[in-house]
């Protein structure tokens, strides 16, 4: 099996929060469209594609950037090669990430013509002051009219990207938001805390004092929250940052954390194949450039040692409901973990460790004590 | 020209006594005195113009950095005065200008006849200077009082003429004026320190007595040992004996120091100059001891010989625990050539191994850090500098104390600790702030003068704690540094003074015990306590943190569980970076204790423990490694 990640490395706009590999059109060349980058984009992207294994696709996930921005006959292309050359499962998951903002009832149905089944929004809040500390363009209200148009389309499976601890976001403005989204027809919600990454504008207003981060408690208080209610709703935890209706997990995901075999297509993509971990050139203009030539986009790559198999199993572990299996655990390590038992941040499940609530907000430091 | 060439002058050990002067230049720090020492070699010839370079007789590199002399040397200078037309030999004895060398600057003194008084005109005498006065008046040396950079813009000469005038009681106009920056006055200088200085007086046919003023380790020689003769003679190839020892050894070489040493015949009453004997160690050769002649000793020795005693403390811990090794063997090597270093290996929880050393004073632990870090290429931890205490407990029993976590448990009966005499030197518009900071630190006024119309020597007696924590800073700070302190050991007070345990999680980390006055224990617990709860990352669970005296916890702080510390995302790319984060931290997390069940990372044993500047080095390190 192999799974697919097709990066589209092009926005409207750059978010003051995002630090993706990603791109206006405007900034990768004068005065270019998105249909004249596109269409030249997608035939690096098939170019890459021939030097990937043939094993059959269980999952494809379109991330970015916007894919949505991009027609759907373009990324149609992607999906038929693949299924051209390897062939895709019976329930393969082809999932595509969208802005609210730039889907129409017609294009939707367009994604879903050319091999779609499973859409994840870009809500990230309801409030419209956390909207705006996010530099985030669409109006809360189009999430809604968005997904009613996707579940019309006849997507099966939808899902909500939320962010929370904004500056400026209050515990009560985080449950406004997670209300309104699980009012919502959607069947997945991913919440992650806001990370002020280096070198985005967001970095320089906290600098500069503009905004000012929550502290962690309230970050933690607001994932607890998140939690509570989305198993309130029947949405359960499958993953740190995911809850999802029974059958809706995001499989594409889950072979991340499985450490299954998948493959980055577009500049900047990782990949992952047996013990091997390698990544392309960050620049579309670079990354077009040596496909087009017939070279490599690879720019780097690791072979992992057993060790860092290990440490890396323990690190995607930990985070998923299934947890760590006991008996892969060396006893001074199970002698740590049981001190965070005492003190109720870990359960013993049968033959698993898992993390509650309160571990999960803590999983890093509980991978640094068991790894070290 | 008044200078004679080596050859043709009264040569070592056929030298009148008569024609003899033995002098010493007493001066502060950047007086000038090393820059009027270079002129003087110049205008006696001594050394060639081609040779000269500035700070001629500062050999250590740190030495001549710094602007500082930390070993006097002795150098004979023929000069033929202009006055009488006569030939003499003038003996310059270069003492060193600080606080913590007080001892061996009472030793040069002692060699002396005479001491020239150097004062910058711009700047005024300062407290070192005037402790050094005292004790050359002490003495009874004759007095020449010297100002210095009269070609300075801002020299004051009157102002400071009249103020030396006061302090050594003489005439305003009898102060010399010269510039050691010109030459300006140099040759008058000397022709006044034959005409005023009067010669040596010693018995020629007595047994040997030879007053040991320096001593210097020397990695080709051995042990440099820096005499005056006092009476009789010394001889190369003679067998010699240290009276406070008894032990014996052969004077390979005898000689005097012009500047370059010159071996000779021998020296005799009144002379200067410096023997070899083969020893290793300077502590076999000690200053102020007497050296006399094994086969005709002397029965009584000179007076004034002490042992060197260190009077702060401070451990010494490499950063890198596999340099341990490294900083003995420099510590071995630096004591050859440093009796008054003691150290002895100390294991501290915190810092690993290392070693408790002794020093005379502030500067002293400065120098001996400098020269591990630059001679030896080590990177240095130091802990806060402590002094020595005495406790006595109820039963009697006596404990000495250089450590904090060596406090004795149980019932103590007093604890004394040293006191100094120091002596403040001050523009008048000081007095209020620095007798505030003298009352905060528990000092005892003893007196106050008025040295000129605007300056005042204010004089307490302080804990040797106190000035050994920050008051030389504060003093500074306070006076924009204006204020000069000088101080001098007056023996052991008892202080009302108990030891502040640290606590972590209930356990106490000796590594930040500390003794303190009581009515101060309350803000050293507040302090520390504040400290750490801002170093100490969160743990899993609460900690508490409290400072106690005994049972009794006088300040708490708590460290909160820690509540989150994860990434929120962990797709594709995410994985690799996260891994390497981690195999990042197994190194980081190297450099964490534990405390009991509480992890402390080394930044909070070093901020709690260890100067601004290591804690800056610290930082350095743990970023470089990242």
């Amino acid at each position: 099996m192999l799974s697919f990640y097709v990066h589209i490395p092009y926005c409207i706009k750059r978010c003051g929060y995002c630090d993706f590999n990603t791109y206006t059109p405007s900034e990768l060349q004068d005065g270019a469209t998105l249909e004249i980058v596109s269409n030249d984009y997608i035939d690096a992207v098939l170019r890459e594609l021939e030097a990937a294994p043939t094993d059959p696709v269980p999952t494809i996930f379109f991330g970015g950037g916007t894919p949505s921005l991009l027609p759907a006959h373009d990324l149609g292309r992607v999906i038929a090669a693949i299924k051209a050359r390897n062939g895709l499962t019976a329930d393969c998951e082809v999932t595509l990430e969208a802005n609210p903002d730039s889907v129409t009832a017609e294009k939707l149905a367009e994604y879903l013509q050319v091999g779609f089944n499973r859409i994840s929004f870009g809500m990230q809040s309801a409030k419209p002051h956390v909207l705006a500390a996010l530099d985030r363009t669409h109006n809360p209200a189009n999430v809604e009219k968005a997904i009613t148009m996707a579940r019309a389309a006849g997507f099966k499976s939808i899902s909500v990207d939320l962010i929370y601890g904004t500056p400026g976001e209050s515990l009560e403005d985080w449950r406004e938001t997670v209300e309104n989204a699980l009012s919502l027809d959607i069947d997945h919600i991913s919440a992650y805390a806001l990370i002020v990454e280096t070198g985005t504008k967001l970095a320089a207003q906290i600098k500069r004092g503009d905004l000012t981060m929550p502290n962690d408690d309230l970050m933690a208080d607001m994932y607890l929250l998140v939690d509570q209610m989305c198993e309130e709703k029947g949405l359960t935890w499958y993953e740190l940052s995911n809850w999802s209706k029974p059958g809706h997990q995001c499989r594409h995901n889950i072979a991340y954390w499985e450490n299954k075999n998948w493959w980055g297509l577009g500049p900047g993509a990782h990949s992952h194949i047996d013990a091997k971990r390698f990544w392309n050139v960050k620049h579309p203009t670079t990354y077009k450039q040596k496909v087009f030539a017939g070279e490599t986009p690879v720019l780097d790559s690791e072979q992992l040692t057993a060790e860092q198999i290990k440490d890396e199993s323990i690190l995607l572990g930990i985070r998923m409901r299934d947890g760590l299996q006991i008996e892969l655990l060396e006893p001074h390590q199970l002698e740590v973990l049981a001190v965070y038992r005492e003190n109720g941040f870990v359960q013993l499940q049968e033959d698993r460790v898992i993390l509650s609530p309160a571990g999960r907000l803590i999983a890093d430091r509980i991978v640094r004590e068991i790894t070290i | 020209m008044p200078a004679i060439s080596l050859a043709k002058a009264p040569q070592p050990a056929a030298t009148n006594p008569a024609q003899i002067r033995n002098f010493c230049i007493i001066a502060h720090i950047d007086h000038g005195k090393s820059t009027l020492a270079d002129r003087m070699l110049g205008i006696t010839e001594v050394v060639e113009a081609r040779n000269m370079r500035a700070q001629y007789l500062d050999r250590m590199d740190i030495e001549r950095e710094r602007g500082i002399t930390i070993k006097s040397q002795a150098v004979r200078l023929p000069w033929r005065s202009s006055l009488d037309g006569q030939e003499y030999i003038l003996n310059m004895i270069d003492t060193p200008g600080h606080v913590d060398f007080t001892y061996e600057v009472s030793r040069s003194l002692a060699a002396c006849e005479g001491a020239v008084l150097l004062v910058d005109c711009a700047q005024g005498i300062e407290a070192q200077t005037l402790a050094n006065l005292y004790l050359a008046m002490e003495n009874n040396l004759t007095i020449i009082p010297v100002l210095n950079k009269i070609d300075l813009p801002n020299a004051q000469p009157e102002k400071f003429a009249a103020e030396l005038a006061k302090l050594i009681g003489c005439q305003p106009e009898d102060c010399l004026r010269v510039s050691g920056k010109t030459g300006d006055g140099v040759a008058e200088l000397l022709d006044q320190i034959v005409a005023q200085i009067p010669a040596p007086v010693g018995d020629a046919n007595a047994p040997a007595r030879a007053l040991i003023f320096d001593s210097v380790y020397d990695s080709y020689r051995g042990v440099v040992t820096y005499v005056r003769v006092v009476d009789g003679h010394l001889s190369p190839r003679e067998q010699i004996q240290m009276f406070s020892t008894g032990v014996r050894h052969e004077a390979l070489e005898v000689g005097v120091i012009s500047p370059e040493p010159i071996a000779s015949k021998g020296l005799g009453v009144g002379e200067v100059g410096y023997l070899i004997t083969g020893v290793k160690d300077v502590r076999q050769s000690r200053v102020g001891d007497t050296i006399t002649t094994y086969n005709n000793p002397t029965k009584s020795a000179l007076s004034g010989y002490k042992d060197p005693k260190p009077m702060v403390f401070s451990g010494l811990f490499p950063l890198d625990g596999a340099d341990f090794p490294i900083l003995r063997e420099a510590l071995d090597k630096l004591q050859l050539n440093d009796a008054a270093l003691v150290y002895e290996p100390e294991s501290s929880a915190a810092l690993g191994f290392g070693f408790r050393c002794g020093f005379l004073g502030l500067l002293h632990m400065e120098i001996v850090r400098e020269r591990l870090e630059r001679e030896h290429k080590l990177n240095l931890i130091s802990t806060a500098p402590n002094v020595v205490y005495n406790v006595t407990m109820d039963d009697g029993k006596q404990v000495r104390v250089t450590n904090p976590s060596e406090f004795p448990d149980g019932k103590v009966a007093a604890v004394y600790e040293p006191i100094v005499k120091s002596t403040i030197l001050a523009p008048a518009e000081f007095i209020g702030t620095i007798m505030e900071l003298c009352q905060d630190r528990r000092g005892i006024l003893l007196g106050m003068d008025y040295i000129s119309e605007d300056r005042v020597e204010i004089r307490y007696d302080l804990p040797l704690a106190e000035i050994v924590f920050d008051f030389f800073d504060q003093l500074k700070s306070r006076t924009k540094g204006y204020a000069s302190l000088d101080y001098e050991e007056k023996g052991d007070a008892e202080g009302n003074l108990v030891k502040v345990d640290i606590l972590l999680q209930g356990e106490a980390v000796d590594a930040f015990s500390a003794i303190v006055h009581r009515d101060k224990a309350y803000a050293y617990g507040v302090m520390m306590t504040g400290k750490l709860r801002e170093l100490i990352p969160r743990q899993q669970f609460e900690v508490p943190i409290q400072a106690a005296i005994g049972a009794r916890i006088i300040a708490r702080e708590s460290i909160r569980a820690i509540r989150k510390d994860v990434l929120a995302k962990c797709y594709g790319g995410d994985i690799s970076r996260k891994r390497k984060l981690l195999e990042k931290q197994k190194e980081g997390k190297k450099r964490m204790k534990m405390v009991g069940r509480v992890e402390v990372p080394q930044e909070a044993f070093v901020a709690a423990l260890a100067t601004d500047a290591d804690i800056e080095k610290v930082k350095a390190a743990r970023k470089a490694g990242q």
